[in-house]
C-alpha cells in the first residue's frame, strides 16, 4: 500500500480547480472569469486525468479556441499533465448562467447586462414586442435605443444613449 | 464505411446551406453600406459558419471518419454539394442579399425549431444551440424588409423586385424526396411541407408591413438539395476551396 501512495498523482480538489479556473478570464471581456460567464459545466477527475467540460457561448465564436488554450495553460502551470477538455451543446448555453459578479463587472466596464432571461425563442411575430428597455451603463438612463443587433463580437448588440449620447455595447440575452 | 446514408445525405444539406450561407455572407466584409451593417453581415456568417461545422463534423462522423469537416467543406466539387439554390445566389445589391436572408432565416427558424425534438439527440442537441442565434437572423433580416420595403421609393422598388427575383428558389425549401422520407419515418426529421404554412404566415405578414407584394408566381426552381446547382456555386467553391486545393493539408 505504501509504494501505491507514492506512485499516485497528486489530485488537487475540484473546488480548487475551480479556484484557478476563476482566474481564467474572457479574451475578449477581460474583467470577466469563464466561470463568470457560465460556460464551464463540469469539473471531475476520472482517474488520473482531469475532464472539464465547456459549452460554447455562439456556435461560431472564435474566443472558443483561445479560451480552451487559456485553460489548457492555467491548468498546466498549476501541475495539471493530464487534462480532457470536453465539449458539450446541450443544455445550450444561456445569459441565465451569468454569475451576479460577472454581471456588475460587465457594468462597470462599459458593457450593459442582460436585462430579460433567455431570448425568446418561442415566436418572430412582429407583432409582439421582444425589445426590452436597457439601461445604459454610463449614466443609468432608461432613455436608449438599439443601433444593431450585432456588435464587436457575437454575444453583444450596439445601442447609445439619448441622454449621455454615449454608444455602448450590450450583452444580449441568449 | 457509411453507417446511415440518408442521414449522412441529410447532414450534408444542413451544414452546406450554412456553409455557403455563410461564404456568401463574409463576402460583405468590408463592403457593408454602413459600419454596423458590415458587423451585423458578418456576425451572421460567423454563426452560420460554426452551426456549418457542427453539422459538418457530425456528418464525418456518420460518414465513419475517413474524412473530416474540413475535406468536407474544402475538398468537394459543385456537384457534391447539397445545400438549397436559394443560399448560392450571388449577393447582388444590399435588398437582394436581405431578401435572401429573410426568406432563408424564416424558414431555418422554423426547422430547427422542429428538429429540436429529433429522434436522434445529436440532431437535436445542435438544433437547439442554432435555433437561438437564428432567431436573432431572423428578427434583423425582417427589419430591414420592413425599413427598405416602407422607405424610400428607391429602396421599395429594390426591395420589391429581390423578393420577386429570389422567390422562385423558395419552392425548394419545402420538398421531400425517398431520403427524406425513410428518416422521417425515425423520427429523425420532420415533413418540410409542414414548414410552409409558418413560413408563407410570417413571409406575408412582414411584407404587408413592409408595403411590399407577395409574389404570385407558381413555377419553382429546384435541384440544389440533389446537386445540380446553378453557375454561381462553382465560383463561390473556387474562391472558399483555393487555399486547400492549392496547398493540400496547409494549416494555421
Amino acid at each position: 500500500m505504501e509504494a501505491l501512495a507514492t506512485d499516485a498523482v497528486v489530485r488537487p480538489t475540484v473546488e480548487q480547480i475551480l479556484l484557478w479556473l476563476n482566474e481564467v478570464a474572457d479574451p475578449e471581456i477581460p474583467v470577466i472569469s469563464v466561470l463568470d460567464l457560465g460556460i464551464v459545466r463540469d469539473v471531475f477527475w476520472r482517474n488520473e486525468e482531469l475532464v472539464v467540460a465547456v459549452t460554447p457561448t455562439y456556435s461560431g465564436c472564435p474566443a472558443m479556441a483561445i479560451i480552451a488554450q487559456d485553460i489548457r495553460t492555467a491548468l498546466a502551470g498549476h501541475g495539471i499533465r493530464r487534462l480532457h477538455l470536453e465539449t458539450r451543446l446541450s443544455p445550450a448555453w444561456t445569459t441565465d448562467w451569468l454569475s451576479a459578479k460577472g454581471k456588475a463587472r460587465l457594468r462597470d466596464y462599459g458593457i450593459a447586462p442582460p436585462v430579460q432571461q433567455v431570448i425568446d425563442i418561442s415566436g418572430i411575430s412582429r407583432k409582439v414586442s421582444t425589445e426590452p428597455v436597457v439601461n445604459c451603463p454610463h449614466c443609468g438612463s432608461a432613455h436608449t435605443q438599439l443601433i444593431s443587433r450585432f456588435g464587436s463580437t457575437p454575444c453583444k448588440a450596439l445601442y447609445k444613449c439619448a441622454d449621455c449620447r454615449e454608444p455602448f455595447d450590450y450583452f444580449k440575452p441568449h | 464505411m457509411v453507417h446511415d446514408n440518408a442521414l449522412f445525405q441529410y447532414l450534408l444539406r444542413l451544414g452546406d446551406n450554412c456553409l455557403i450561407m455563410g461564404q456568401r455572407l463574409s463576402e460583405w466584409c468590408g463592403h457593408g453600406p454602413v459600419l454596423e451593417e458590415d458587423l451585423a453581415l458578418t456576425n451572421v456568417a460567423l454563426d452560420l459558419i460554426g452551426q456549418a461545422r457542427l453539422w459538418l463534423s457530425y456528418a464525418a462522423h456518420v460518414e465513419g471518419g475517413a474524412r473530416d469537416e474540413d475535406q468536407l467543406a474544402f475538398l468537394r466539387d459543385a456537384g457534391d454539394f447539397h445545400n438549397v439554390l436559394l443560399v448560392e445566389q450571388p449577393n447582388g445589391n444590399f435588398a437582394d442579399t436581405i431578401a435572401r436572408q429573410f426568406y432563408f432565416d424564416t424558414w431555418y427558424y422554423f426547422l430547427l425549431l422542429d428538429l429540436q425534438r429529433s429522434a436522434n439527440p445529436r440532431v437535436a442537441e445542435i438544433a437547439e444551440k442554432s435555433v437561438k442565434e437564428v432567431a436573432y437572423h431572423v428578427r434583423r433580416s425582417a427589419d430591414w424588409v420592413v425599413r427598405l420595403g416602407d422607405g424610400t421609393d428607391e429602396s421599395h422598388a429594390k426591395m420589391q423586385a429581390a423578393i420577386d427575383q429570389l422567390w422562385s428558389y423558395t419552392g425548394e425549401l419545402f420538398a421531400s424526396d425517398g431520403m427524406d422520407e425513410a428518416l422521417q419515418q425515425q423520427k429523425v426529421t420532420f415533413d418540410p411541407a409542414k414548414l410552409r404554412a409558418p413560413w408563407v404566415d410570417h413571409v406575408a405578414s412582414v411584407l404587408d408591413e413592409a408595403t411590399l407584394r407577395l409574389p404570385e408566381q407558381t413555377w419553382m426552381q429546384r435541384g440544389g438539395r440533389e446537386g445540380v446547382h446553378s453557375e454561381h456555386l462553382g465560383y463561390l467553391l473556387a474562391e472558399m476551396q483555393f487555399l486547400q486545393r492549392a496547398y493540400p493539408g496547409a494549416h494555421w
